[in-house]
Order: C-alpha cells, then structure tokens, then sequence
C-alpha cells in the first residue's frame, strides 16, 4: 500500500464507481439494464460496491426477449434475491402481443431489434431517467465513439455525430423531461479485463459462459444452441459438443464456441489467446457492417 | 499475479489524416497483436472494394459509418490495447473538424499526447496548435514523432533539423518532457519494433517508450482533496450510525485519523474510517473511490470538500480561466452559465474576457467580447456561491470546470483555472 497509485484493474473499478455514484447523485430515477450476460452482472457488483453498506438504491431493468436461455432466467432470480433489489421486466412478447412490434419473418429472424420498442417503453412508463448498461467501448466500433454519460432525446435516439464533449471527471447529465441517459461504467473495460476481474473477486457467473455438454447447430459459422424456438434447416444436423458462449444474448441468434474452458483461470487464458472478437459469434452484428450503429441510433442498448 | 503492477496510461494521438495518425494507431494495434481476425478480415474486405492493394490500417480506427464513407474522424474514438507491462487507452482524436474541441476533450485525461509530424514538412501551424493545447492542458508527457521518415529516405539531418524547430516551439510552451522519435507508421519503423533503416536513431521505439514512461507522478500525491460525490446512509442493521461520503479522492493520500476539515462549512473532524465495500484501508490515496466516515457527525453533503486541516484550497467566488470554448453557439458578453466544478453546480457569469489566444502564433488579442467554437482565452467568471478551487497546474481535477448552457443542457466550454 505504499506506492500511491493503482494497478490498471483497480483503476478501472474504482472510475467505474465513481460513474455509478454520479448516477446516482444527478438522476432521479435510475436503472441496470439486466441482460443476464457478465457485463451486467459485473456493472451490479460494481454498483453493490459503490453503495456498501446501504443495497443498490435503484432496480434492475431486464428486457426480456422470450427467447432466453433457462440458465440465465434462474441466475436473474437468484441474483435479484440475493441483493434484494427490485426487478423491472420489459416483455418483448407482450410488446407483440399489444400490436406494438411484430416478429421478423424468415430464416433468421430474431427478437434481437424488436428489444429497442420494447426497452424504450419500459423506460418511459417507468419514468427512468439514467439506463446503466454494460456497453464497453473495446466490443464495437460504434460503441467505441460512446461517453460515459450518453445523451437520448425523447425518441429514445442517439445522435452520435453531436455528443456532448466529455473533459476530465465532469459528467454533465442535465436533461429536459421526456429524455433521458444511458450511463456506461464500465466502457474502459475490454473483454480481458471484465474476466480478470470477475477471477479476482470471484464473481458469480451463469454456468453458460463456462465449457460445458451442449446440444448444438452449426451455422453461421457458429454453434447455436438447439431450443424450442430452433427451426432446423435441411442439412443442419444436431451433434452434442462441449462449447461455451463468450457473450449471452437470445438462445437463437448466440453461437457458442467448442472449448475446454471450464474454469475462471481457464476462460482468461482462453481470452488472452483468442483471435476473435467476442461478438464476432452474434449474428445480429453480422447483417451489415452498421448493423450495431444502426440499431444503438434507435435506442438500443 | 503479474497485472497487480500494471499500471493504466492513457494517451491522446494529435495530427491530421495525412500525417498518417490513424495508420499509426493501426499499426500500434496490428504490431502489438491487438486486433482480431474478424476486425482484420472486414478491413481486408473494405481495402478491396476500395481498390487499395495493402491492408488499410487507418481503417481500423474508424468508427462511425460517415467517418468510413468519408475517411476522416469526426469524434474522439478509444482504442485499448495492452502488453505484458501497461494497459492503454488511446484517445484518437479527429485532425480535421473541430480540433480544438475533440483534442482537448481526449488531452483532458490523458498522460501522454503523442504529436506527429510530417517528415517532409516539419514543424507547421497545426503542429503549433496541436502543442499549444498539450502544454494549456498540461499533459505530463510529450513525444513528437517525426513520421514519414520513409519519404526522406531515413535521413538524420531532417530528423536532427525538426527537433531544433520543435526545440524552438516548445520553449514557449509549458511542456514537462518531450521525447522525439523518428518513425514510418506505414512501414512500422520504430512503432513496435526498432527500425534496421535508421541505425542512427539510439532511443527506444514507440511502444516501449510509451511502457516505460514515468507516470507514477503526474497524479497530485501531495495536497489531500476530497469531493463529496453522494452520502450514505444505510440505515439497516448494523449500520444504524453509519454515515459515508462518497467519493473519488481527486489528490493527495488521506489516513484514518487525519484531521480535517468539510468546505465550505468549515466544521472540523478526525477520519475515523475509510472503506470501498467491506474492505477497510488505514490510507487510501488519489483516484481511489472510497467511502470516508468521521469522528464527529457535522453537515457535509454533494458538492463539499473534505480536505486536511493544514491544506486548504482557495474559497473563491471569482477566479479567471483559460477557457475553450466547445459549441457552435458563440457565448455573449456577460453571459450566464451554470459552472460544473468537481461535484458542484453554480450559476455563474463571464464577467470579463481578459484576451484571447491566436492559437497559431501564440498571440494575445485584446478587446474580445465573445468565444466561438475552438476559441481559446482568458476569462474571469463569477459564480453565486464559493467555489473550492485549486490552479489547474498543480490539480488537474479541483482546478477543472466545464460551463453548460441552461438553455440546451450542452457543454459549451471547459476551462482550466489559472
């Protein structure tokens, strides 16, 4: 302790703490975005240690798709009971149902764009000002151009070409009513680094990101994970392999990749030595070079 | 485990597309294996198209899809690397459209600012502006790249007649440390691996200059500062009395039992103790974010100061700044603001322009009244209540402010108190 500066992980929480604090201090009524993935679930530790002793003075927000893995519906619950917080849930399904969104048709139709209506109405019938989300910067070249304090208009809309400028530690997030923020800890952190922490302060994870025997599909250059909502094409065959998901979205458009990683000290080494970026096994990334860009001007995550 | 030392350095890149800026982060990312295959293929794919017969490593910076189109950054993008000895965060800030703006924005945090120059043209204005806004944000480390080294056939003598013109520039600046490195970003001389073409050059290469640089001491270790960011207040079993200020230490080291004092109230206390989570420090030091309690229960809330008793900043409701100002609505004369200063949010006035900069030759132009975009000068503001301030030369954060318009919520200036 008598060297007076922080190792890079240190750093990084504890800026990360100080974001989730000044949340706090300047919204009225934040929230987590809760996806179940180790982002999330890493900003929530982050957010349990910033306010130690009192809980989380705000709730987690999960926009549910319909199509989620069982593992990451049962660790959501668990989690929630465990830092008894409340739980705010955006149902994609009810958003078709109401007429709201309808499905996308074809192939590879996927939940994945219909999650952008449905977030934006549970934010505004939740009167949430701040959405905190576990976007890092390092994942897209989109979320690259993100601040830590990110400006929506009351469309929901990011306008990333007239961001506010961001100096020093000094987060503006004064906002007309109708708008609101989305708020991002932890956007210094790259993949390394979230699973190097998650090791050091041994973070509970769903068993999902680690190797395990799973049913799967080979397609689009991945390992989707045969479910209920998996239409098998002519030629596609189910075989069992042992893979593991580097990131968690809907079970039908997540492609695990065979691995033997089944522990923490396991995955780091694994990551270190990956050539691949993590999102290089989502499909919703894959439809065009913008797909992300696009999809984060609407109000997506 | 190794990383327990890695430190963070955060570094600004300053230079326009044709001083091979962004070719020279791609390389930085390409050499040191940062970059993935499936970010090298789509870039292979749009080299293609574009007709290019080598990989474009510029490409790799850009993000947006106009920036693509157009092949020309329009806001700081961040880019993270890392090597067996540092993390690092590379601000990529725009050469072109607005500047000052964007260069200030990523020079703000940032340890490093790496200042490219062409090898076949030396020291140029943009260089001048680019140095002039490194030494006004006092970045603690400079190193001037002298890139192109390629197109002047290696040659020392240019490499040697750029120094003394960037020798003669910056002696007009404030500049802490300057290193020079001749390099080819294009051909990655002296980027990541030491360049066989200029046996001449004795220093290091980029990427170990940038992990060995000192920056142990650009933090303010010496006056304690405390921003209260929230209080808290559990109010649960247990914690029944307990009553924490939140915050980022913004300098210094503070110890349990120090004495100290709240701003602006002036009500003194003891540290009784000082955690992040459940974990208790007997010293915690600048940028931890920890939660302070106290000895005595006094009055502190968001936007005080806690501070050591022998170590006060200035109480000051009228201070003068260099001021920059960011937005494309100029400011008035006498115009309000609210001033945002670490966690405090005044009303506030320019009450006087004191001059302006002319960026290029460094001269003072008197009788302004009003700042538009990239306009850079010295102001006085007034603000309604006192202000707890340092001078941006020694503190960083308690010497920062930026203004924001209350009609559009925007950051419209930064400034840096004299």
């Amino acid at each position: 302790m008598s060297k007076y500066y922080l190792n890079y992980l240190d750093e990084l929480e504890s800026e990360a703490i100080y974001i989730l604090r000044e949340v706090w201090a300047q919204f009225q009524n934040p929230v987590i975005l809760f996806s179940g993935g180790k982002d999330s679930i890493l900003v929530t530790h982050l957010a349990k240690k910033a306010f130690y002793p009192s809980k989380i003075p705000f709730p987690l927000m999960h926009v549910d798709t319909g199509h989620n893995f069982p593992e990451t519906i049962q660790f959501r619950d668990d989690l929630i009971k465990e830092l008894g917080v409340q739980l705010i849930v955006g149902s994609v399904q009810e958003s078709i149902d109401n007429g709201r969104v309808a499905e996308e048709k074809g192939k590879n139709a996927t939940r994945n764009a219909l999650q952008i209506t449905t977030l934006l109405d549970a934010i505004e019938s939740n009167k949430v000002d701040c959405a905190i989300g576990g976007g890092r910067r390092d994942e897209e070249k989109a979320r690259a151009k993100e601040r830590f304090f990110s400006h929506r208009d009351d469309f929901g809309q990011w306008d990333p070409k007239n961001q506010r400028p961001e100096l020093w530690n000094l987060l503006n997030g004064k906002h007309f009513e109708g708008e609101h923020f989305r708020a991002f800890p932890i956007s210094n952190w790259t993949e390394m680094d979230v699973w190097n922490y998650i090791k050091r302060e041994d973070i509970k994870i769903p068993s999902l990101y680690l190797a395990h025997q799973r049913e799967v599909v080979w397609r689009n250059d991945s390992w989707i994970p045969v479910s209920e909502h998996l239409k098998l094409e002519e030629n596609e065959k189910i075989e069992t392999k042992k893979i593991r998901f580097r990131t968690l979205g809907d079970i039908t458009i997540t492609g695990g990749i065979e691995s033997e990683a089944d522990t923490l000290e396991k995955i780091a080494i694994e990551v270190a030595a990956m050539r691949m970026t993590e999102r290089g096994n989502r499909s919703d990334d894959k439809r065009s070079e913008t797909a992300m860009e696009d999809r984060k001007k609407q109000g997506y995550f | 485990m190794a990383i327990d030392n890695n430190q963070l350095l955060r570094f600004t890149t300053a230079g326009s597309v044709d001083d091979g800026k962004s070719t020279l982060i791609g390389r930085l990312l390409y050499d040191s294996k940062s970059i993935f295959e499936d970010q090298l293929t789509a870039v292979e794919n749009t080299s293609k198209k574009k007709g290019h017969d080598n990989i474009d490593l510029a490409m790799f910076t850009d993000g947006l899809k106009e920036e693509r189109e157009q092949g020309i950054t329009i806001d700081v993008a961040y880019r993270y690397f890392t090597t067996p000895k540092r993390k690092f965060i590379i601000a990529d800030t725009p050469g072109h459209i607005q500047y000052t703006r964007n260069m200030i924005t990523g020079a703000s945090t940032a340890n490093a600012a790496i200042i490219l120059v062409d090898a076949r043209h030396g020291v140029i204005e943009q260089t001048k502006r680019h140095s002039y806004i490194a030494s006004l944000l006092q970045i603690p480390h400079l190193i001037v790249c002298i890139n192109k080294m390629d197109l002047v056939n290696y040659d020392e003598s240019v490499y040697d007649d750029i120094v003394d013109q960037y020798e003669n520039l910056s002696s007009k600046l404030v500049i802490q440390d300057i290193t020079y490195i001749p390099i080819s970003a294009l051909h990655g001389d002296n980027v990541v691996n030491r360049s066989e073409n200029m046996e001449w050059y004795k220093g290091a290469a980029l990427l170990y200059t940038l992990e060995t640089l000192h920056i142990s001491n650009d933090l303010n270790k010496i006056d304690a500062r405390f921003p209260v960011q929230t209080v808290i207040r559990p109010q649960r079993e247990g914690f029944i009395d307990y009553r924490g200020y939140a915050g980022r230490i913004a300098s210094g080291v503070f110890r349990k039992g120090d004495s100290v004092v709240a701003l602006p109230s002036g009500f003194s206390s003891k540290i009784k103790s000082i955690n992040t989570f459940d974990q208790e420090f007997d010293e915690a030091y600048v940028p931890m974010s920890v939660s302070i309690t106290l000895e005595d229960d006094i009055d502190v809330s968001r936007g005080d100061m806690i501070v050591r008793t022998n170590n006060r900043p200035e109480t000051s409701q009228e201070f003068d700044v260099m001021l920059c100002w960011m937005s494309s609505k100029a400011s008035q004369p006498r115009a309000k603001y609210t001033v945002c200063h670490t966690e405090n949010l005044q009303k506030a006035m320019i009450k006087n322009v004191l001059y302006k900069v002319d960026i290029n030759t460094y001269d003072r132009i008197k009788d302004q009244e009003t700042f538009e975009m990239n306009d850079i000068g010295r102001v006085t503001i007034r603000t309604t209540k006192p202000l707890m301030i340092d001078s941006y030369g020694t503190n960083r954060t308690t010497g920062s402010i930026i203004l924001i318009d209350d009609n559009t919520n925007e950051t419209v200036a930064a400034g840096m108190i004299v």
